[in-house]
C-alpha cells in the first residue's frame, strides 16, 4: 500500500518538472471553476467579490503552507485549527492588556511555535504517529481555550493592527501581500535549500535520508514548528480581521487547510508537493465555497463538500501518479 | 491452537497492570478528592453513562487492530441519532428507527472500508473526509435543529431496567459479548488479528484483506448506529453536534486500554477497562466541579500518555 507514490529520487529536476506539470492541471480546474462561476452568477466577476475570494485564499494558504512542510515529510498536523483558535485568543488578550498590537503578535507567533515545538517532540522524541499525536494535540488545545476564555470574547483591536487583515495597500488587501511574500519565502526554502531538500527526502525514505547524515529528528521538529508558528501567523491575520476571537474561531479551519494541500498535489505518502500547488489547492477550495456562497447553497453544505474533496483530491491524486 | 490461546492470554496477563494500575490510580485520587464519587449510585452513573462510549470502543478496537482508524465516529454517530430521532418521528417506531440508523452506519463504514481498502487512502484521511461527510449531513438533515417530540419508545431504550439492571448496562454488554465472540472464537477475528499483525499470511490462507477490511469498518458503522439510538434514547432528541469528538473518548479508551496503534495487537476486555477509566475521569472531574474544557484537555493528555507508554513497550 505504500508503494504507490514513491517516485525514485533520481533527480530532483525530473521531479521538479513532474510537479509543474501537476500544478498546471491545478490551474486549468482552478480557470475552469472561475469560468463556470462567472456563467452561472453575475456578482462573481465583481472586483469586491474577487478580492474577497484572494483574501480568503491568503488566509487559507498561511496555515495550509506550513502544513505541507508536514506533509512533506509523511506527516500530519491535525492540531492547526485549534492552534489557531489558542493563539488568536492569547495575543488577543496580551493586545488588550498591554495596549501593544507588537506584543500580542509576538505571543500569537510564539505561541503556535511552541505548541508545534510539543508536537515536533511528541513525533520524534516520543515516537507518537503524528495524526494521533496532534489530534491529541487538538483536544488538549481545545479544553484549554475553552477554559481560558470561559465562554467570553476578546474584541475590538487598534486600527493600526487591524490593518494586517482587513486593509488595503494600493488596491489590494494587506493579506495578499503577505501571501506573496510567504510563498516566495516558501517555495525558495522547500525547493532551493539544502534544508528544504532535506525534507523532501525525509518523505520519500526516513531511513535512507537517516542513512546519509541528514538529522532527521531535527528536522522533524523544526517541520512541526513552522507549521506551528504559521497557525500562529494565520491566527494574527484572523484576530486582526474579525476584530475580535473566541474560542470556537479554529473549529472549521483544519479540514480546509487540509483539503488545500492535497488538493495542491501534496501526496500523504512523502516527499512529493509544492508550495505553489497548495497555494492553488487553497485558491480551488476557496473557489467553491465562496461559489457555493455566490450561489445561496446553504451553509450547512459547507463541511459535507469540503469533505468530498478531501477523498476526491486524494483519490485523484493517487491515480494520477500511478499511471505515471 | 491452545498453545497459541495459552501464550495470547498469558501476553494479556502481562498487560492488565496498565490499564488496572491506571484505573486504580484514578478511583484513589478522585475518592479522595472529588466529592460524592465512591457512591453506589455515581458509580452506577459512571457505568450507564459510559454505554456510548462502549459501542464506539470496541469497534473502534479492532479498526486500529487492522493499523487503521476512523475518525468519522462520532459524527457517524450524530447522523444516526438523528436518523433514529426523524425515523421514530415520522412512523412511531422505535425498531425502524433503529433499522435506519444502523443501514446508515453501515453505509459509512462500508465507505470508509472501501476508501481505505480498494483506494488505499490513509485512514486517517479518508475518515476525516468521512466526517466532514456526515457533519453536513447531520446539519443538513436536521437543518441545524434539535429533533424533538420523539416517541417515548425511544427514550425507554435508556430508561428502562431488566431484572434490576438499566438497559443501557445489558445492551453494552451483550455488545461486548458479540465483539469478544467475534474476535475470540471465530475465524473473523483470527483474520482481524492477521489484518494487523501479517497480512502476507492472509494471503497465504487465500483470504482478500480488502473484503475483511471494509468487513471491519461496516461493522463498525452497524455499531455506531446502534450507539445512535442509545444517544437519541438518552437525550429524549435528535441533535446536529451531539456526538461530535466523541471518537475521541473512544481513540482514548482503547490506546489507554493497551491496544497498540503500531504492531495490530489488540485486547478487547483492556478497552473495557479504558472505557471505565475514561468516564471515571470525565465524572470525577465533573464531580471537582471543574468545566466540561478540562476535561476534554484531560482526555487528550491521557491519551499522548498512554501512546507515550506504547511506544516504550514497541522499543523494549
Amino acid at each position: 500500500m505504500t508503494d504507490v507514490t514513491k517516485p525514485a529520487l533520481a533527480s530532483p529536476r525530473a521531479f521538479v518538472s513532474e510537479d509543474v506539470i501537476q500544478v498546471f492541471y491545478r490551474l486549468l480546474a482552478a480557470l475552469v471553476i472561475c469560468v463556470v462561476l462567472s456563467l452561472l452568477s453575475g456578482s462573481f466577476l465583481h472586483l469586491a467579490n474577487i478580492l474577497n475570494v484572494l483574501r480568503q485564499a491568503s488566509l487559507m494558504f498561511f496555515i495550509a503552507s506550513g502544513l505541507t512542510l508536514v506533509v512533506l515529510t509523511a506527516g500530519l498536523d491535525l492540531s492547526v485549527g485549534a492552534n489557531v483558535a489558542i493563539s488568536a485568543c492569547l495575543a488577543g488578550t496580551v493586545i488588550h492588556q498591554t495596549g501593544s498590537p507588537t506584543l500580542g503578535v509576538l505571543t500569537g507567533l510564539v505561541a503556535g511555535g511552541v505548541i508545534g515545538l510539543l508536537n515536533g517532540v511528541m513525533v520524534t522524541a516520543l515516537r507518537i504517529p503524528s495524526f494521533i499525536a496532534t489530534y491529541g494535540m487538538l483536544w488538549v488545545l481545545n479544553g484549554l481555550t475553552y477554559w481560558y476564555m470561559a465562554g467570553g470574547i476578546v474584541h475590538g483591536f487598534p486600527p493600526g493592527f487591524r490593518q494586517i487583515g482587513s486593509g488595503y495597500l494600493f488596491g489590494l488587501p494587506t493579506p495578499v501581500y503577505l501571501l506573496g511574500a510567504f510563498l516566495a519565502i516558501g517555495t525558495i526554502f522547500a525547493q532551493r535549500t539544502v534544508w528544504g531538500q532535506q525534507i523532501y527526502a525525509i518523505g520519500a525514505n526516513p531511513v535512507a535520508a537517516r542513512l546519509s547524515g541528514i538529522p532527521v529528528t531535527r528536522r522533524l521538529i523544526m517541520v512541526y514548528v513552522v507549521s506551528g508558528i504559521m497557525a500562529g501567523l494565520a491566527s494574527i491575520i484572523f484576530l486582526a480581521r474579525l476584530n475580535s476571537a473566541e474560542a470556537d474561531i479554529g473549529e472549521s479551519l483544519t479540514l480546509p487547510a487540509i483539503a488545500a494541500v492535497l488538493i495542491g498535489g501534496t501526496s500523504l505518502f512523502g516527499g512529493v508537493g509544492t508550495m505553489f500547488g497548495t497555494f492553488v489547492g487553497a485558491l480551488i477550495l476557496t473557489l467553491v465555497l465562496n461559489g457555493m456562497n455566490l450561489l445561496q447553497v446553504n451553509a450547512n453544505w459547507q463541511p459535507l463538500v469540503t469533505g468530498v474533496i478531501v477523498v476526491l483530491a486524494v483519490w485523484l491524486d493517487m491515480k494520477m501518479r500511478r499511471r505515471t | 491452537m491452545s498453545d497459541a490461546t495459552v501464550a495470547l492470554s498469558i501476553r494479556s496477563l502481562g498487560r492488565i497492570p496498565g490499564v488496572a494500575v491506571m484505573l486504580a490510580l484514578l478511583l484513589v485520587i478522585f475518592s479522595a478528592v472529588a466529592p460524592g464519587f465512591l457512591s453506589a449510585a455515581n458509580i452506577a452513573n459512571v457505568l450507564v453513562q459510559s454505554t456510548i462510549l462502549m459501542m464506539l470502543s470496541l469497534p473502534m478496537t479492532l479498526i486500529i487492530m487492522t493499523e487503521g482508524l476512523d475518525l468519522s465516529m462520532g459524527a457517524v454517530l450524530t447522523l444516526t441519532s438523528l436518523v433514529v430521532a426523524i425515523v421514530s418521528l415520522a412512523t412511531g417506531s422505535m425498531l425502524l428507527g433503529l433499522a435506519a440508523a444502523v443501514l446508515v452506519g453501515a453505509a459509512f463504514g462500508t465507505v470508509n472500508g472501501w476508501l481505505v481498502a480498494v483506494l488505499g487512502i490513509p485512514p486517517f484521511v479518508a475518515t476525516l473526509g468521512t466526517l466532514g461527510i456526515a457533519q453536513g449531513l447531520s446539519l443538513i438533515v436536521s437543518d441545524g435543529q434539535s429533533v424533538v417530540g420523539i416517541p417515548r419508545s425511544v427514550s425507554e431504550v435508556y430508561s428502562a431496567t431488566l431484572a434490576g439492571v438499566p438497559m443501557p448496562i445489558v445492551l453494552a454488554l451483550l455488545c461486548y459479548l458479540v465483539f469478544h465472540g467475534l474476535l475470540y472464537h471465530t475465524r473473523f477475528g483470527t483474520y482481524v488479528f492477521a489484518l494487523g499483525g501479517n497480512r502476507e499470511a492472509l494471503k497465504y490462507a487465500g483470504r482478500s484483506p480488502t473484503r475483511l477490511l471494509i468487513a471491519v469498518y461496516a461493522l463498525g458503522g452497524a455499531t455506531v448506529g446502534v450507539a445512535g439510538l442509545m444517544m437519541t434514547a438518552r437525550m429524549n432528541s435528535g441533535h446536529p453536534t451531539a456526538g461530535l469528538g466523541l471518537e475521541f473518548d473512544a481513540i482514548a479508551a482503547v490506546a489507554v486500554g493497551g491496544t497498540s496503534f503500531e504492531r495490530g495487537n489488540g485486547w478487547l476486555p483492556g478497552t473495557v477497562l479504558g472505557v471505565i477509566a475514561v468516564g471515571i475521569l470525565r465524572n470525577g472531574l465533573n464531580l471537582m466541579a471543574l468545566p466540561s474544557s478540562i476535561q476534554v484537555a484531560s482526555v487528550g493528555f491521557l491519551v499522548i500518555f498512554a501512546l507515550f507508554v506504547d511506544g516504550l513497550r514497541g522499543r523494549s
